[in-house]
């Protein structure tokens, strides 16, 4: 066994006594708050109590865990057993997008949305057979460091620190908007205020013990976020099937659903915008049949999230924490197992919700909905009411397609929907807040780590001593935090793509560099170097080009018909300024001057059913190379950023004799590393 | 909780751990290991919900198996399947000797 363990640690010894105490605390808590709420204290007061008091307990964590060692501050002094850096690990990992958003977009995708359940929890078998295990090796402190050491220095640490630091942004303004929608809730404050109260929380928890104070509260956040996760799904599966195991019994919530959609099309209703009317068919277009582009769609986003999951750096230097590389690799079994705890159950809530709304909900007269819909009937930041009834034939009954749920309410309705006590919505919106706020804090500190100590200490000053590293740390995570409220409170955005753009980003600029450095030894400076900058380049400019500029980028790679689609549809984009507008009108006035694109041949090389088309998301026109959407976007930057890799190594100089030796030390479990580099050393 | 503890340094070495030939014998075997889980990675990632559609009309427990998979049956291999690589990785280590000591 190794050394950190082998001592007698009186604290790593207790663990167990501690986060059992924790647990019992919590559930009496919420015992306490039933009462509470039966004896007539008013629901707002038990939103307060259970927002403040959770916040607190992380922060008295995050608090009495402050540090001023270094090895403290960036991996929790390697000490952290494989058991809770697995339950840290889940915690950091479900985010906002897994706890609110995935059963949501189940809700509306059905088995589309399977994608991100298999793409979220697959790509840890990556994670232990490819990465963890070797860079625990090497031993350093952050992702950048192994770029480093293992590509000639600072040129690929930065491009590492460059991916880093973009996907890492787009990730934790999501989470941010994440935790303003719930404390916006609960708290009945406007989002904007919301937002900065949840920066509060994050920071309390992060800014005063790094990753050891950020390792323990994950922990405990892990802990509460799957109690919340898991009693509403449990008591819904009691209300529909009598059994409490909701994995084994959503079954007959499918079965019952299939039943309802088949009843709803036969009286020629249609769903709602953004609503499957198939929940279990694979690969089907609106019409129910195959769909060559929905399967392909299904692959690529299951890809994408799974090198993503590999790829992101607040995972992978979680397992810098662990004492030895076998723990490391025990930890990522250990964390996959306490993620598919809650994965598995995510369709399950999906199919219940959808069972409840579909039989008790749709069908009955709007003046007579129960009162948790007007609860919801409240704006978003994302411009409509997260519950929206539109009454579009006017008759008064709420049909299949006039019933609107925004995807991230479904989670934090259901206990409502469910007709279950408000405790339990309580309870619900503290997991929520949980999740978030994990993830945040472990994003924060590697954007913080990133910059404080690749680019401050090992690119800036050498010879900074210890303390002022620490300062510098602490000084960037706060600036990094308020940064991404102000843009969370400044956008609305789906919280779902923009978390699916982090793992494209993250895929295409830092997976292929990392296993080529580990797996195969001629890989070269130059070859890493070139590899991250292009999948980077690639996938980031595909994504900013779709998104933001989807006629451009139609004109470049549609043919005549998919360019004059999305110029007709950007007079239906509610985002487009009044010039593009009026050049897409131009364009459609002049049908007959138009030709194809320039790159068209490339846009349609697979044929019709994989044309490059368009489509109107998010108020914009956003192009599809191959019909495949943009959150797939590392698709295209992921193989591009192998091959580069392999075919530069092929044509630049072999790594030198003392590289060699460096790849060898971190394959195998016993013993140093021989670093090429002695300044790469950390202390 | 203590508050201030040294952390352990990263060990520098000037030596390799073990012997070249024992080295690439376990890497042969490590990189077999890495195949082998990579391969049981894509069938279940990829290759059985190919086969969604056709899964799908078999219903067990009311579940359309096709749905199934992709909601449940890989989760659970995905977890067996790295607790199993966790173990065998282990055996491969002591066997060459090369686990931490």
């Amino acid at each position: 066994m190794s050394q950190a363990s082998g001592e007698k640690d009186p604290f790593i010894g207790a663990l167990g006594k501690i986060y059992a105490g924790y647990t019992g605390g919590f559930v009496v808590f919420v015992i306490l708050l039933a009462i509470l709420e039966q004896l007539g204290v008013p629901d707002r007061i038990i939103g307060y109590l259970f927002v403040f008091l959770t916040i607190g307990v992380y922060a008295y964590i995050g608090i009495i865990s402050r540090t001023a060692v270094v090895s403290e501050y960036y991996v929790a002094g390697r000490r952290v057993p494989a058991l809770y850096n697995g339950m840290a690990t889940g915690s950091d990992w479900m985010s906002a997008a897994s706890f609110i958003g995935m059963a949501g977009s189940l809700y509306a995708l059905g088995y589309g949305g399977l994608a991100f359940i298999l793409g979220w929890t697959g790509g840890y078998m990556l994670v232990a057979i490819l990465l963890a295990p070797y860079l625990r090796k090497f031993g350093q402190y952050t992702v950048p460091d192994f770029l480093g050491a293992r590509f000639g220095g600072n040129l690929a640490r930065s491009i590492g620190v460059v991916v880093l630091i973009t996907a890492s942004f787009v990730y934790v303004v999501a989470q941010i908007v994440g935790v303003g929608i719930i404390t916006q809730r609960f708290l009945d404050v406007s989002f904007t205020l919301a937002v900065f109260l949840g920066l509060a929380g994050i920071l309390v928890c992060s800014m005063l013990g790094g990753m050891r104070a950020v390792t323990w509260t994950q922990v405990a956040q892990y802990i509460i976020l799957i109690i919340a996760y898991l009693i509403p799904a449990i008591l819904m599966s009691v209300k529909i099937s009598g059994v409490p195991i909701p994995q084994l019994m959503y079954g007959i919530a499918l079965e019952r659903i299939e039943g309802l959609e088949a009843a709803f099309r036969a009286a020629g209703q249609t769903p709602p915008p953004g609503v499957t009317a198939f929940h279990t068919a694979p690969f089907v277009g609106a019409n129910g049949q195959f769909s060559l582009s929905a399967a392909v769609n299904f692959f690529a986003l299951v890809f994408c999230l799974m090198v993503g999951t590999a790829a992101l750096p607040h995972i992978l230097m979680r397992y810098f924490t662990t004492p030895s590389v076998r723990e490391a690799r025990q930890s990522v079994a250990w964390s996959l197992f306490f993620i598919f705890l809650l994965y598995f159950t995510a369709p399950a809530y999906a199919a219940f919700a959808k069972v409840e709304i579909y039989q008790n909900i749709i069908g009955q007269p709007i003046a007579s909905l129960p009162d948790w819909i007007r609860n919801w009937q409240i704006m978003s930041p994302y411009g409509v009411p997260w519950i929206n009834i539109v009454d579009a034939n006017r008759d008064g009954i709420l049909q299949w397609g006039e019933f609107r749920i925004h995807p991230d309410v479904v989670v934090l309705a259901t206990p409502e929907i469910a007709g279950l006590p408000y405790v339990i919505a309580g309870l619900v919106a503290a997991g929520g807040l949980a999740a978030a706020l994990s993830t945040a804090d472990g994003l924060l500190l590697a954007l913080a780590n990133a910059l404080s100590h690749d680019v401050y200490y090992k690119m800036i000053d050498r010879n900074a001593p210890t303390a002022r590293r620490l300062v510098i740390s602490r000084v960037l995570l706060v600036i990094v935090a308020i940064l991404a409220a102000w843009t969370a409170g400044n956008m609305g955005a789906d919280i779902l793509f923009l978390v699916a753009w982090a793992f494209s980003i993250a895929a295409a600029g830092l997976f292929a560099a990392l296993v080529m450095g580990v797996w195969y030894k001629k890989t070269t400076n130059a070859a890493a170097c070139w590899g991250m900058a292009i999948g980077y380049i690639a996938t980031f400019g595909y994504l900013i080009h779709t998104e933001f500029f989807g006629l451009y980028f139609m004109e470049l790679f549609g043919n005549r018909d998919a360019i004059l689609a999305a110029a007709r549809q950007t007079a239906n984009a509610a985002t487009a300024s009044a010039e593009v507008k009026a050049y897409a009108a131009s364009l459609v006035a002049n049908a007959a001057n138009v030709k194809d694109g320039a790159l068209a041949w490339f846009g349609n090389i697979w044929g019709p059913q994989l044309a490059t088309d368009s489509a109107l998301l998010r108020g914009r026109v956003v192009g599809r190379l191959w019909g495949i959407n943009n959150i797939s976007g590392g698709i295209i930057g992921v193989p591009l950023s192998f091959l580069t890799i392999w075919l530069v190594s092929k044509f630049t100089q072999a790594p030198s004799q003392a590289m060699q030796d460096f790849i060898d030390d971190i394959r195998i479990p016993k013993g140093g590393v021989r670093l090429a580099d002695r300044r790469e050393a950390v202390e | 909780m203590p508050l201030v503890e040294e952390g352990r340094a990263p060990e520098s070495a000037t030596a390799p751990a073990v012997d070249p030939a024992t080295a690439r014998e376990y890497w042969k075997k490590t990189s077999g290991l890495m195949w082998t889980v990579l391969g049981i990675w894509a069938f279940f990632s990829f290759v059985i919900h190919f086969f969604a559609p056709a899964l799908n009309p078999i219903h067990v427990l009311g579940f359309p198996l096709g749905f199934w998979f992709a909601a449940q049956g890989s989760l659970v291999a995905f977890v067996v399947g790295l607790f199993w690589f966790a173990k065998r990785q282990n055996e491969i280590d002591e066997e060459f000797g090369v686990q931490e000591d």
